[in-house]
């Protein structure tokens, strides 16, 4: 009979039933295949991928790829651990034709405390790193200092302002690519016009939550000169698979002659095509400019939408989705809810909406050339 | 006391037939209809899936347009948390739990009814969603503000907030009863640390509910407050924090997990000792494992916010209690393996589900620590990572474990066995087509896939693993398809099986299969926690003989009612009501047809209240 909290004397148990009658070859065929297994995990990792956490290349995001070294080794010796005792166990002991009934083990209070100090003690391993590297992503090496970009998300683009430290009538707004010098701090200030989003860099930095009136702060440091991928990665939405980005990591000289020339008025179209573009921009019919802004343009002064100023430089459009080539730009304005369902210009501006407004493919050429030229 | 003489219509006495099904409050069939139920919505979630599945199997697919793939995951993940595995665990509760601790019902029988009918009134009003202009898009989650009328002003959103609610009213009235039934109801000699290991977990999942649902109900009275009277609760336009809504659906959404996940637990409890010949391995610490879960569930919520800005501090104290949950976890995994060690071990199917069960569940909980690493998680968070995680928890743990527990008691329900054979492919393609599905996930995520997106372009390194994971996602459809032919057939036709084809441990194994309306011929005794078990190899009687010394044509039994039925009505027409105003003499958006429901309602309460529980004069269901 078995009585409640009594403890069956299963020391002896353990040690007279553990002879281990496994034969040479499963114990060899449960090795390949736990091989095999991890060998899958680690060459499934692949730093190539644009948006790979295993080709980190900032200080943010390879702290965050050593943590998850650290738990990925720990997890995966739990786990050849303990489904290697499973596989055993249950190899060991199937039944076998006229089996007596088992000893009727009730526990083992040793056995017991054992297996509950052992994760404890690979926990608290874990969770000290885990504590420092929530606080050094957390607080920016240089908070006040270094370069301070403002982002807004919206549905579906980024914008970014670079804040001139000086003088706030000099800072500098632009859409969708990141520009950043290397090797600096960049201190990121979110906000969002509309609903959540979150911002992420895969291989430079973990993701931060962009949330309505509840201003976040991130700290990034781009290590590698280059271009690297971005994308929101909290659900926003109809078009939430197409909010993406770019950064582009470059060197501290490039990234001054750039911010200096971004800050510049747009360039004045002289092709004939292309300043009939611009009259169509700051035209009744499309009405572009009430929601875009050209610098230097007396009329397009629109806040709603990303600003033009540059447009033909960045080198894609409708949020890092498409390329910036002239066929993908007249796609895009030609249609833009095919190109990104949902979106608010579609939706909402007159032209697209109002069948005496549409353009024709004439004003459509001429739009192009003159965003083309905006460079 | 008077006597109220207030006409009723006579009591339903159909024994059979629509009707008996209809008015029935005998916990066994209640406890079928929900499985049924909740098996064909987790078909319907099943669906949903593999259409998500199709359209990601490449690059920019068009199988299905931007918006209804949103509705299709916020609806997959909806469907099976509220209507597949949450009703799924409550069959079980009602069919096994008055059979477990010696009862012949529950303690309110007409409230398990009421539950039950609640139950398909919220499913119904959200699956029908599809036909009604547009399901829910703003995921299970709802986070705000896109679930506000600026963002959401199709009626997706309110079908699901009214869903919820009804479903929560159905969830809790059926907590309430399964905790009075299990303190209550216990046979004599049953204490607590006698109990077995399911109905424990059962009633710790009871307490869950309780203490969860009524706070995604205020977070649901809010918005619903939001969207149709134009409160300001999440309208973050006019000054509101959206974050509120988190902290609310998250302080219910993570003891939500552990509502799913510990009645599987209790059903494996049960599997595994049956089937190793040998008692449950350290049943006191299993026992206060699932009490020690059931707490830090409560104290966890924010990891599901690890990336919204909670700062470092909060964010490390999330993490360390994070991780101490692994303890009892491990616990509870060392013991089902120390059951089974030294055991004798038979691998029918429900054996071969609760080992899955244990081997998926090890990955999902180990995926678990790694989330838990707040600082790591930033790359992991909202990233096809946690769709590996969560689905290893829940399928590769909660469903694997409602199959075993249907393979185990089926025979117990009707008489018959699940053929073998089948159960057998039916495991091995569940468990082959779960690994397929879900383990190339792991990969995306950490390659930077981020969840709930319709598409992906060409050129980010997803395509393989995608496939991959398609065409797991149809290898598991089959593994189900085979368990539902395997059911329909085995009802019918399946092996005859006697009172204790596995033999058992515990006391629904000393009864009939199926068992009879009364259950307990005689109500057991107990002197053992494995009851049944000790009375055959020990001879320590459990269960008189029947016939004993009662007479069982004296067993009282409740009677069959039609208002549990009636008020649940109610509520679907009240829940369905709220969408449709119209302008009274004056009074703008008067919601006619649901004060109509709120009516019917508070007839069948009242019906219910002034019905007694047995005719006194009339007694059909006498045995």
């Amino acid at each position: 009979m078995s009585v409640p909290c009594a403890r069956v004397t299963a020391e002896k148990e353990t040690t007279t039933n553990t002879m281990p009658k496994f034969s040479r070859s499963n114990r060899k065929l449960i090795g390949v295949l736990l091989l095999v297994f991890l060998g899958t995990l680690l060459t499934a990792c692949y730093p190539d991928n644009p948006q790979s956490t295993f080709d980190a290349t900032g200080p943010v995001a390879r702290s965050q790829l050593t943590l998850f070294w650290i738990i990925f080794w720990a997890a995966a010796f739990v786990f050849v651990l303990v489904e290697g005792i499973l596989v055993y166990t249950i190899i060991r002991y199937r039944a076998k034709p006229g089996d007596p009934d088992p000893h009727q083990t009730h526990g083992n209070t040793r056995l017991e405390i054992g297996w509950t100090v052992l994760p404890a003690v690979i926990l608290i391993a874990v969770a000290i790193p885990t504590v420092f590297t929530i606080f050094d992503n957390a607080n920016s090496p240089d908070p006040d200092g270094g370069l301070q970009v403002d982002v807004l998300a919206a549905q579906w683009w980024w914008e970014f302002t670079y804040r001139d430290p000086a003088d706030s009538t000099k800072d500098l707004i632009t859409a969708n690519e990141l520009h950043i010098p290397v090797d600096e701090v960049i201190n990121i200030n979110l906000d969002s016009k509309d609903v959540l989003h979150s911002f992420w860099i895969p291989k430079i930095a973990g993701k931060v939550d962009v949330i309505p009136n509840n201003k976040n702060h991130l700290w990034i440091m781009g290590q590698e000169i280059g271009e690297f991928l971005g994308q929101c990665a909290e659900f926003c939405g109809v078009a939430h698979a197409l909010m993406r980005f770019r950064v582009i990591v470059e060197s501290q000289a490039e990234f001054d002659a750039w911010l200096e020339s971004e800050k510049q008025n747009a360039i004045e179209p002289i092709d004939p095509l292309a300043m009939q573009g611009k009259a169509i921009f700051e035209g009744n019919q499309a009405q572009c400019w009430a929601c875009h802004t050209v610098k230097g343009s007396q009329k397009a002064r629109g806040q709603v939408g990303p600003d033009l100023t540059h447009v033909g430089r960045r080198t894609h459009i409708a949020a890092g989705i498409r390329e910036n080539t002239q066929q993908n730009l007249r796609d895009w304005i030609t249609d833009p809810d095919t190109v990104k369902p949902g979106n608010i210009m579609a939706t909402q501006a007159q032209v697209y909406n109002d069948p005496n407004s549409k353009l024709s493919d004439a004003q459509i050429s001429a739009l192009v050339r003159y965003l083309q030229g905006l460079k | 006391m008077t006597t109220l003489s207030i006409p009723l219509p006579k009591r339903p006495t159909h024994p059979t037939g629509v009707w008996d099904w209809v008015t029935t409050i005998d916990h066994k069939k209640i406890g079928i209809l929900y499985g049924v139920t909740a098996f064909i919505m987790f078909v319907t979630g099943g669906i949903e899936a593999l259409v998500m599945r199709a359209q990601l199997a490449s690059p920019e697919a068009a199988l299905v347009s931007p918006e209804v793939f949103n509705q299709l995951f916020t609806m997959h993940a909806t469907t099976m948390i509220f209507l597949g595995v949450m009703p799924m665990g409550a069959a079980f509760f009602n069919y096994i739990i008055p059979l477990q601790i010696g009862a012949r019902d529950v303690a309110f029988p007409r409230l398990n009814a009421f539950s039950f009918w609640t139950f398909l009134a919220g499913a119904l009003i959200l699956k029908l969603s599809w036909f009604m202009g547009g399901a829910p898009n703003a995921g299970w989650f709802g986070y705000a503000p896109i679930t506000g009328l600026a963002y959401n002003p199709g009626h997706g959103i309110d079908f699901w907030v009214l869903s919820l609610q009804v479903l929560g009213i159905a969830s809790l009235a059926a907590a309430f009863n399964f905790v009075v039934t299990i303190i209550n109801m216990r046979a004599p000699g049953m204490t607590l640390m006698r109990m077995p290991l399911f109905t424990w977990m059962t009633l710790i999942t009871a307490f869950l509910i309780i203490l969860a649902f009524p706070v995604i109900t205020v977070a649901l009275i809010e918005l619903l407050f939001d969207r149709f009277y134009e409160t300001n609760f999440f309208v973050t336009t006019a000054g509101a924090n959206p974050l509120l809504w988190q902290h609310l659906f998250w302080i219910f959404g993570h003891p939500e997990v552990y509502i799913l996940i510990l009645p599987a637990m209790g059903i494996v409890s049960e599997i595994l000792p049956t089937f190793a010949k040998k008692p449950l391995f350290g049943y006191p610490v299993i026992v206060l494992s699932g009490i020690i879960i059931g707490f830090l569930g409560w104290m966890v919520w924010s990891h599901h916010m690890f990336t919204v800005g909670l700062g470092p501090v909060a964010n490390s104290v999330f993490a360390i209690t994070t991780m101490a949950i692994a303890v009892p976890t491990g616990i509870k995994i060392f013991s089902w393996i120390a059951t089974m060690w030294g055991g004798s071990l038979i691998f029918k199917t429900p054996m071969l589900f609760s080992i899955g069960f244990i081997a998926l569940f090890i990955v999902g909980g180990l995926s678990g620590v790694m989330h838990s690493s707040a600082a790591s998680d930033a790359q992991q968070q909202d990233t096809y990572f946690v769709v590996a995680h969560l689905h290893y928890v829940l399928f590769g743990g909660a469903i694997f474990a409602i199959f075993g527990g249907i393979y185990y008691w089926f025979p117990k329900m009707f008489g018959r066995f699940l053929n073998e054979r089948m159960g057998q492919i039916n495991f091995w393609l569940m468990f082959i087509g779960m690994n397929l599905t879900f383990f190339p996930m792991h990969f995306l995520g950490l390659d930077g896939m981020p969840r709930r997106i319709y598409t992906y372009a060409e050129g980010m390194g997803w395509d393989f693993w995608n496939i991959i994971s398609t065409v797991g996602s149809f290898t598991l459809a089959l593994g189900i398809l085979v368990f539902i032919v395997n059911f329909i057939k085995s009802v019918r036709s399946g092996e005859i099986a006697g009172a204790d084809p596995w033999d058992g441990r515990t006391l629904e194994w000393s009864i009939p299969s199926p068992p009879p309306v009364y259950n307990f011929a005689q109500i057991p005794i107990v002197h053992d926690r494995d009851a049944w078990w000790a009375q055959k190899r020990e001879g320590i009687p459990a269960v008189p003989v029947a016939g004993s010394s009662e007479d069982e044509h004296d067993i009282h039994l409740p009677q069959a009612s039609y208002w549990p039925l009636v008020t649940s009505i109610g509520l679907f027409i009240g829940a369905y009501g709220l969408l449709f105003t119209i302008d009274i003499a004056g009074i703008s958006r008067v919601p006619v047809v649901a004060v109509i429901g709120g009516a019917i309602t508070m007839v069948g309460i009242v019906a219910w209240a002034l019905e007694p529980v047995n005719e006194p004069d009339e007694s059909p269901e006498h045995y």
